[in-house]
């Protein structure tokens, strides 16, 4: 399980890494590596050059602006986690994402755009209506940035900078059930207001307006089992916040 | 002994100075990677390694269809001759079996040059369950055998078609249990280094025996037996019978070593670990048993298929066979009937794992026995109660032939439902299911079977194979320590037991110092394995619980022959009798007169550097070596009874759980368990062994399991798919012990290593469908996972 | 091949490294440090765990050149001379291993842990550990070690 051979670089600025990215269609940003090195490890993934986004200054950092807080997207999980300015919601869900040694590596941008259907941060992004805002100036609301699964609207060589979350009041709740302490779940779901996100049951984080829920079922998790297990997360973290 | 001594072997392995057998270090080594079949099963029209031969770094290319020119296929104690050899040779018989082995400068060289084995496969129709195993329509995977069931015996002792006649009651219960392996975290591991000049191969591995394994592997490779030197590195990472399994790999890269003419390495990874080392076998069992009114079993019968994967790797079908002499657990029933039976299929083969066979067996009757109580209207314990072998009828020959040593099991289930609290347990049921709560309680007992016989195995022969002339009947089992008392008068004791993290040395050291009367700290111990330095048998190894009955044993023994040494010596140098003196305290000294003493220094000074002066018939220094070998452990008669194990502990597990019914987990409330393991001889070192047992237990039971699709594909090839209990799920456990000392082994100690990992599933199991019972659901497919409980729930 | 310098356990390391060197294969076969151990090379099992500028980090999940510039602790540096650490002190005397071959990976987490954490309860000891594998305890062991270390640490 050793990667297979790829150049490298690591970029001071973003300008650099988007110079680096766009000549060469190959190359893939290195976040974390959380997900990706797993990917490289198997040789599930092999891009002709890693561009490391983890020199790039700008990129990192929390700051409340406009009344939202803005998350940029090579902060680690492990100091969002921690910080006073996000919104409990979020500091609830991560203490749901991996482990202790996997939240200190994985950046907020990395698992947003990894959009790996049952990961707990692109729910709540969701949930609290974040807004992602990419290299090429776009803002992108998150029911629109996660596509299908692993898939986003980023284009070939665009990168996520920043991660707008309104500041959202009132009450919030978060549900998961996972096999085993620290796995993706098998449904998360995040409530803040009144806006219901479900992770686990569609190709991307499900935006749930009150009707029936339909889920895919995966080797664990038939999808009857997750539909029933979606409502009582549902109902729980509805009760809660109520 | 007794005391709960901490362990020696803790500082190097705390402050990074272990020596596992990727710390080994030979000069400038190659590294291998394998390339394997994406197919569960498919011939395999060509295999074209030109291109990786010329990658850069590549030294040594070694295709399976050049195995065998080179090597000859791997025994196993079965009739049939299957031809498995250590790779692929023109038919892949499961997902990942390897085709073809590259050795490289380094590993990500090697991992690129294997992805240019261009092999050229035409798959076929896969054979992946027990059902497609026995199905004639499912293409054979050795066509030579005409069938793939590979082993079909009935064995039968009493009168068990009788027995079944006159039952009051017939109970049947049929269980499907998947696949599970203990995983160590330490991956299989082998470097090999051959000399032209010597012709000897010399290879270091992980590997924790059986022996046995060695004259396999010898053979396979063509080398006479002492060219071949296997040393295991100090430390090995876990292992739980899997690393068993490594020695096929041993071949490829003992191979590569001599065509490279370099050292070569190999450390599998964790990929290759789950879908390609070994497994416990998938299994469907079925247990009656005939009962009276008064629930009293008066029969047993079992009807049982084991999935053997692509190839019978030895020691297997030894899963199916080592249960034999205990297949009745702690009951008294003496009519049996045994349909045992074993099917290759397009899975990875199989092998030892902890509990090896006998988890599978009480499942099956402790299930079946719950279920029998409910008809009857009998608490659970009541039930068992009234079936057990009493205390007073020890040494007991069970009807298959075990001679269990002894124990009382009686005393250890009251103590396990007074450990958990049971009645108290059943009243907080009874409310939980009035509030409709889904809590359920589950009781197993196991009789736990150590150190195996090695004749077991050949049940799986049909007597009139055992009777042919010239075969060579296997029996016995064996094991070597040797103590060494220095010219100071410190000692080393020496033993090859390829020990897991057990701590035998510790124990070991306590053993000896106790016999002589001295510290622990007095007492080096050296526990490393090398075939051309050690003193070995064939069933030397750390294996079947075996090493506090058997290793420790010959050590004792051997420090007895040692004390006897220093005590004529003592005669001697104090003018008295060697009937008159005793051992305390570092010294020699006259019984009711401490005064008259003589050091051990001075007593080993003699010995060692005045040995003129000793008595006739004392030769230089202080030492001793012991073999010791158990007469107890004989072949199987002709009627097929054979005392697989030479030792019989006992566990009785209480488990109480309750069933979410949303997301169908089980959460465990309660566990008690209470051993009988004979003699202790490090109390935190058995504790240690039950809970990482129990753990496996319960993984198995539970979570884990390695899965296919109908095609042969292997889906569960990562850690986040094999799905092993973590600390946030692992309870917490109420123990307690007995000590029947066991008559037949020098310390009196029994095996533990094994203990819950063979009740724990029963316990959980019966548990789950105590939970169940008033939804009218009846759990028969393990593990219990959330998705296979939400699907019986819906039906 | 890229131009490295890490700080390991104090001590200055300049290489020159392949991008795709993993860094736990770095710390093992270029540092000759062998203490760290490597399970799975996935990130689940937690045996590789190291602490990377004081937090800890699967080093079977990060490249070398990453480490480029970092300061890297492994269990090597945790005993100062024949001085045990408490939490390898802790292990000893509650049994906290078997094997011993995951335990460097948690007494890397375990450090880092107790100084966010001085004074965790049994329940957070055990969510913490569900980042690392073991097959020879059951656990019990190790989450008594931890605990008897946090006694040993905020007694200090």
């Amino acid at each position: 399980m050793k990667p297979a051979p790829f150049s490298y670089h690591r970029p001071r600025t973003l300008a650099e890494a988007l110079a680096l990215l766009a000549e060469d269609p190959d190359a893939k940003p290195l976040a974390g590596g959380q997900s990706l090195v797993p990917m490289l490890n198997f040789r599930l993934a092999r891009p002709s050059a890693l561009v490391d986004l983890g020199a790039i200054d700008e990129l990192v950092g929390i700051r409340v602006e406009d009344g939202a807080v803005v998350v940029g997207a090579m902060t680690r999980q492990w100091d969002l986690e921690r910080s006073d300015a996000a919104h409990p919601l979020l500091r609830a869900a991560l203490a749901f994402v991996g482990h202790t040694a996997t939240r200190c590596r994985g950046t907020v941008g990395g698992s947003l755009v990894h959009a790996d259907p049952t990961a707990e941060l692109p729910v709540c992004a969701v949930a609290l209506a974040a807004e992602l805002v990419t290299s090429s100036g776009r803002t992108i609301p998150a029911e629109e940035f996660f596509v299908s699964v692993f898939t986003t609207a980023l284009e070939l060589g665009e990168l996520l900078v920043e991660v707008r979350f309104p500041r959202a009041e009132g009450p919030w709740a978060f549900e998961e059930h996972a096999h085993r302490h620290g796995d993706f779940a098998v449904v998360c779901v995040a409530v803040a207001g009144e806006r219901v996100a479900v992770g686990g049951v569609a190709p991307t984080p499900l935006s749930w307006d009150g009707g029936e829920l339909e889920a895919i079922g995966d080797l664990y998790a038939p999808a009857g089992y997750k539909e029933q297990l979606a409502r009582t997360l549902i109902a729980r973290a509805r009760e809660k916040v109520a | 002994m007794g005391q709960p001594l901490r362990r020696r072997e803790d500082l190097p392995l705390l402050t990074g100075r272990g020596t596992f057998v990727d710390d080994v270090q030979v000069a400038d080594p190659l590294h291998v990677a394998f390339a394997r079949s994406p197919w569960g099963h498919a011939e395999i029209r060509s295999v074209d390694v030109s291109g990786a031969a010329v990658a850069p770094g590549v030294a040594a290319v070694l295709a399976g269809s050049e195995l065998p020119e080179l090597t000859d296929p791997f025994a196993a104690g079965i009739v049939h001759r299957l031809a498995y050899y250590a790779m692929a040779v023109d038919r892949a018989r499961y997902a990942g079996e390897p085709v073809a082995a590259v050795a490289a400068d380094d590993r990500y060289l090697a991992e690129d040059a294997a992805e240019l084995v261009l092999a050229d496969y035409e798959p076929l129709d896969a054979v992946v369950t027990i059902e497609d195993a026995l199905d004639p329509a499912k293409p054979m995977l050795h066509e030579q055998v005409g069938s793939n069931v590979v082993v079909d015996r009935t064995l039968r002792y009493g009168d068990p078609d009788a027995a079944f006649a006159s039952a009051d009651l017939v109970v049947t219960e049929t269980l499907r249990w998947e696949r599970y392996s203990s995983t160590p975290i330490e991956t299989y591991g082998i470097v090999a280094d051959y000399d032209a000049g010597s012709g000897l191969l010399t290879m270091w591995a992980n590997f924790m025996g059986p022996m046995t394994l060695l004259p396999v592997l010898a053979r396979s490779l063509r080398l006479p037996e002492e060219r071949l030197r296997v040393i295991v590195p100090k430390d090995i990472g876990g292992s739980f019978g899997i690393k068993s399994s490594l020695f096929p790999y041993m071949t490829v890269v003992g191979l590569l070593a001599m065509r490279a003419g370099r050292p070569v390495k190999w450390i599998e990874d964790r990929a290759e670990h789950l879908i390609a080392s070994s497994h416990q076998p998938d299994r469907v069992g079925t247990r009656e048993l005939a009962l009276t009114n008064d629930g009293e079993i008066v029969g047993l019968r079992a009807h049982v298929v084991d999935n053997l994967g692509a190839y019978v790797r030895a020691p297997e079908p030894a899963t199916t066979y080592r249960p034999l002499g205990n297949y009745v657990g702690p009951y008294r029933v003496r009519n049996v009937e045994l349909h045992l039976v074993d099917v290759v299929s397009n899975k990875v083969p199989t092998g030892p794992n902890r509990g090896y066979g006998c988890q599978q067996v009480y499942l099956e009757t402790e299930r079946a026995l719950d279920e029998a109580a409910e008809l009857l209207g009998l608490d659970p314990a009541e039930i068992r109660r009234r079936n057990l072998i009493p205390a007073d009828a020890f040494p007991y020959e069970t009807p298959s032939g075990g001679v269990y040593d002894s124990g009382d099991y009686p005393r250890v289930l009251e103590l396990a439902l007074r450990t958990a609290r049971y009645d108290e347990l059943r009243q907080v049921q009874a409310a939980a299911r009035a509030e409709g709560r889904l809590v359920g309680i589950g009781i197993a007992l196991a009789v736990d079977p150590s150190i195996s016989n090695m004749g077991y195995v050949s049940v799986a022969l049909p007597p009139e194979v055992r009777q042919a002339p010239g075969y060579l009947h296997k029996s016995g089992a064996a094991d070597w320590a040797q103590v060494r008392m220095g010219p100071g008068g410190k000692v080393v004791v020496t033993m090859g037991t390829t020990p897991q993290g057990q701590g035998h040395q510790t124990a070991v050291a306590q053993v000896v110092a106790d016999e002589l009367g001295i510290a622990p700290e007095d007492v080096a111990t050296v526990d490393e394995f090398d075939s051309h330095t050690s003193v070995w048998s064939v069933s030397t190894g750390s294996y079947s619980s075996r090493f506090s009955g058997i290793a420790a044993g010959a050590a004792r023994r051997a420090a007895g022959v040692v004390k006897r040494q220093i005590l004529e010596i003592g005669a001697n140098l104090l003018e008295a009798a060697v009937d008159d003196l005793e051992l305390a305290d570092g010294s020699v000294r006259v019984k009711g007169s401490p005064d008259r003493a003589v050091s051990l220094r001075r007593v080993a000074g003699v010995a060692h550097w005045d040995p003129h002066s000793l008595p006739e018939g004392l030769s230089a220094g202080i030492q001793a070596s012991e073999v010791l070998h158990v007469p107890t452990s004989a072949p199987p008669t002709d009627d097929d009874r054979i005392n697989s194990s030479h030792a019989y502990g006992f566990v009785a597990d209480v488990i109480a759980v309750e069933v979410d019914p949303v997301s169908w987990e089980v959460r465990i409330l309660e566990y008690a368990s209470v051993h009988d393991a004979g003699t202790i001889i490090n109390p935190k070192l058995v504790e240690g062994q039950v809970y990482g047992a129990a753990l496996h237990g319960l993984g198995g039971a539970l979570l884990e399991e390695f899965r296919w699709d109908e095609d042969g594909q292997f889906l569960t090839g990562t850690f986040a798919d094999y799905r092993c209990l973590t600390a946030a799920e692992a309870p917490r456990i109420s123990l307690d012990h007995i000590e029947s000392p066991s008559p037949f082994t020098p310390v009196g100690a029994k095996g533990c290593g094994e203990s819950s990992s063979q009740s724990a599933p029963a316990a959980v199991a019966n548990a789950v469908a105590d939970a169940l019972r008033p939804l009218g659901l009846k759990p028969s497919h393990l593990p219990l996972t959330p998705a296979r409980l939400w699907e019986l729930a819906e039906g | 091949m890229i131009d490295l310098a890490v700080t390991v356990n104090g001590r200055r390391y300049e290489r020159r490294v392949e991008p795709r060197l993993l860094l736990s294969d770095f710390i093992r076969h270029e540092l000759k440090l062998y203490g760290t151990h490597v399970g799975c090379e996935h990130g689940v099992c937690g045996a590789c765990t190291v602490l990377l500028d004081g937090r800890p980090a699967r080093s079977c999940l990060t490249l070398a050149v990453q480490a480029d510039g970092r300061a890297i602790e492994t269990v090597e540096s945790l005993a100062s001379g024949a001085e045990l650490h408490p939490l390898q002190q802790a292990f000893h005397e509650q049994f906290g291993l078997q094997c011993g071959f995951c335990t460097p990976g948690i007494l890397m987490s375990a450090k880092f842990f107790l100084e966010q954490n001085p004074a965790p309860t049994e329940e957070e000891v055990r969510a913490e550990l569900a980042g690392h594998l073991c097959r020879c305890t059951g656990y019990a062991s190790i989450v008594d070690s931890i605990l008897a270390a946090a006694d040993k640490l905020r007694a200090q």
